[in-house]
């Protein structure tokens, strides 16, 4: 069965036991100048962003442009429905102004920039991807749990399976190991 | 320059070595990651109790109610409601305002005390937002079938039909659909985007296939990596930031639909922040009825602690003696106006034909909570579930005595009217806590009831800095 099933190496993975270790160890990877690697931990552990350099979430630019959609589409539908379309006469007042129908343009610009949020934080992560390499991991159920890990891809330059795993051991890893991703 | 001033903080610091500021913690008996996951996990991953399928049944009887009300009223019309003139609205507004407010404490325990830093919110936020979001599709039920002809209820949105009618938007009831839309489709997302990484953890550990396949789905491939969560995390904020301004805005809205009105006792601007205030008390009212038989049954007293329900005691507090200077300041107001009309509308909402409610009312509102200013009182837990139920009727009573004694007295003595329900109406909200538990008790059997990663991310392990 094992050997009809082809794989290739993806990366090497180990786990560290405490948000102190990877926090540091991430630091260190960060240090030696690794590019294709990434932590994975149970909590969106604290500062763990700036010790791998990554910048500011860029999900707020998907907020902002669901905000302004919204807004402009309540304002849109209201002129277009209760001026243009069918002016309706309320209260001998303008069929259209901007401060009436107000709660509907602000429902709207909350509407839209929720959906914006969500949408852009599954944008931005590559989700919905139900199939990934590092789900092979025997482990890696454990990343949710109480476990983090630090995995270094293949596709790195620096990458060379015996240097890496030293490099990671020497950081406090533990069962340091290569996931391999199945190809069929 | 800012390493330098800590360098120079931390030196003051040893210096005259303050006295540590001694917080309780938020999980007891220094419980490990691991405790945790298998503690939420367990709940849906163990063999169903007998206690839950009794539950459930009662409830689903209880739901049936609702049915049962509902398909008479379609089938014969919304006569069968008590509604008539001069109380049009009766008992449909009263249980739509009254759902619609027991919604929002979820949300403030979720966005606005997430905003406020208060790390003692993430082992209550999860059941309370699922709180938001049953109550809030309870809410609906009323205002969906008091359009009589529900099948035309579509057309309160702004979607083409045959008869080229578009909805009128000076009306505070089409703001309504917008506000409660909106305050239901947030909720159901902010739940959900919540609930991500947790359904991850279920997925990973789940041994049957449709468990690996149901939260497989939901996780959506969440992988734990600090690029999902740095981007989470942001989004998590971002949506709490949306939802803040959001369940301001629905009871504000909520309370357009009586203060646009020009009516005695309606037409106040005091209403929005009373209606907010009003919303929250009863919020958390429901929070505490809801958790602490759950913290009971499940054996959470390390996770919802007594910290817990003296910090929701006390918000239950201070928000029920908003809603008492509001009810002071409205008869301070009616007074100082010189309306007379006005001054009528609140002599008789204390003294005249339902002169009971108003003071079911204020002895549940206003009298009850203040029990809460005894520390021996919040650690009697039982006595602190009976006081929340008194603050759900209590709150539900509020909103009668709004709709009802303006209604019932308006300007013309010749239009006066006494409102009574019909056993319609009494089936159709009684049954909408069946409606409401079904819901309840899925939620307990299926979803994580605790965000596990907030939850972890709050105890001492999680802090990089220190060797926990």
């Amino acid at each position: 069965m094992m050997s009809d099933v082809m794989d290739i190496k993806y990366a090497v993975a180990a786990t560290f036991s405490s948000a102190k270790e990877i926090y540091d160890a991430a630091g260190k990877v960060k240090e030696k100048g690794y590019t294709h690697w990434e932590c994975f931990s149970p909590i969106p552990v604290h500062g763990l962003d700036g010790q791998m350099g990554y910048p500011r979430s860029k999900v707020p630019r998907f907020t902002l442009a669901g905000g302004v959609t919204g807004f402009l589409t309540g304002m849109l539908i209201v002129w277009f429905m209760n001026e243009f379309d069918y002016p309706l006469i309320v209260g001998g007042k303008p069929y259209f102004s901007p401060i009436y129908p107000f709660p509907v343009f602000y429902e709207l610009t909350i509407l839209f920039a929720a959906f914006g949020t969500l949408f852009g934080m599954f944008f931005l992560n590559r989700l919905p991807r139900h199939n990934h390499p590092v789900f092979e991991h025997p482990d890696f159920g454990r990343t949710g749990d109480d476990k983090y890990m630090i995995v270094i891809e293949v596709e790195d330059p620096q990458f060379d399976e015996e240097e890496t795993s030293q490099f990671l051991t020497s950081l406090g890893g533990q069962s340091v190991q290569v996931i391999r991703e199945p190809i069929d | 320059m800012s390493e330098v001033k800590e360098a120079s903080e931390n030196e003051i610091l040893k210096k005259i070595d303050p006295a540590p500021w001694k917080e309780a913690p938020l999980v007891l008996n220094n419980r490990s990651y691991k405790w945790v996951t298998d503690k939420i996990c367990g709940i849906v991953e163990s063999k169903t109790p007998t206690w839950w399928w009794w539950c459930f049944i009662t409830a689903l009887c209880i739901a049936s109610f609702t049915g049962m009300g509902l398909v008479y009223l379609v089938s014969t019309g919304v006569g069968v409601w008590g509604n008539n003139n001069p109380v049009n609205w009766g008992w449909a507004i009263v249980n739509f305002v009254f759902w619609i407010g027991i919604g929002h404490a979820g949300t403030l325990i979720s966005a606005v005390l997430c905003l406020l830093k208060q790390k003692w919110r993430t082992s209550i936020n999860r059941a309370s937002e699922a709180m938001t979001v049953f109550a809030v599709l309870c809410a609906g039920i009323f205002p969906l079938f008091h359009v009589g002809r529900v099948w035309f209820a579509w057309w309160l949105f702004p979607i083409p039909n045959a008869n080229a009618i578009w909805p009128q938007f000076r009306s505070p009831l089409e703001w309504d659909v917008f506000a409660v839309s909106t305050y239901a489709t947030v909720s159901i997302l902010f739940w959900y985007m919540g609930m991500i990484p947790d359904m991850a953890v279920l997925r990973d550990r789940a041994k049957e296939t449709w468990r690996k396949y149901f939260y497989g789905f939901f996780a959506m491939g969440w992988r734990n990596a600090n690029n999902h969560w740095r981007n989470f995390e942001m989004a998590y904020l971002l949506l709490a930031g949306l939802s803040t301004p959001l369940v301001l805005s629905v009871h504000t809205i909520v309370s357009f639909d009586f203060a646009v009105a020009n009516l005695p006792g309606w037409h106040t601007t005091i209403f929005p922040p009373y209606f907010v205030a009003g919303a929250i008390f009863s919020g958390f009212g429901m929070v505490l009825t809801l958790l602490l038989p759950v913290r009971a049954v499940f054996g959470l007293r390390d996770l919802i602690t007594q910290k817990h329900i003296d910090n929701m005691c006390m918000i239950t507090l201070a928000t029920g003696s908003l809603v008492g200077y509001a009810y002071a300041m409205e008869f301070f107001i009616a007074w100082y106006g010189a309306n007379s009309y006005e001054g009528f509308a609140f002599i008789n909402r204390a003294f005249g034909n339902y002169w009971w409610s108003y003071w079911i009312m204020v002895s549940c509102n206003v009298i009850c909570p203040q029990l809460f200013w005894f520390k021996k009182i919040r650690e009697n837990t039982p006595l602190v579930w009976i006081i929340s139920i008194f603050v759900n009727v209590g709150m539900w009573f509020e909103r009668f005595v709004i709709a009802n004694t303006t209604l019932s007295r308006d300007f013309l003595p010749s239009s006066w009217g006494y409102y009574s329900p019909t056993v319609v109406d009494i089936f159709t909200f009684f049954g909408t806590f069946g409606f409401f538990s079904v819901l309840f008790l899925l939620f307990l059997r299926f979803l994580p009831l605790m965000p596990m990663c907030e939850v972890k991310s709050v105890m001492p392990q999680a802090d990089p800095h220190s060797d926990h």
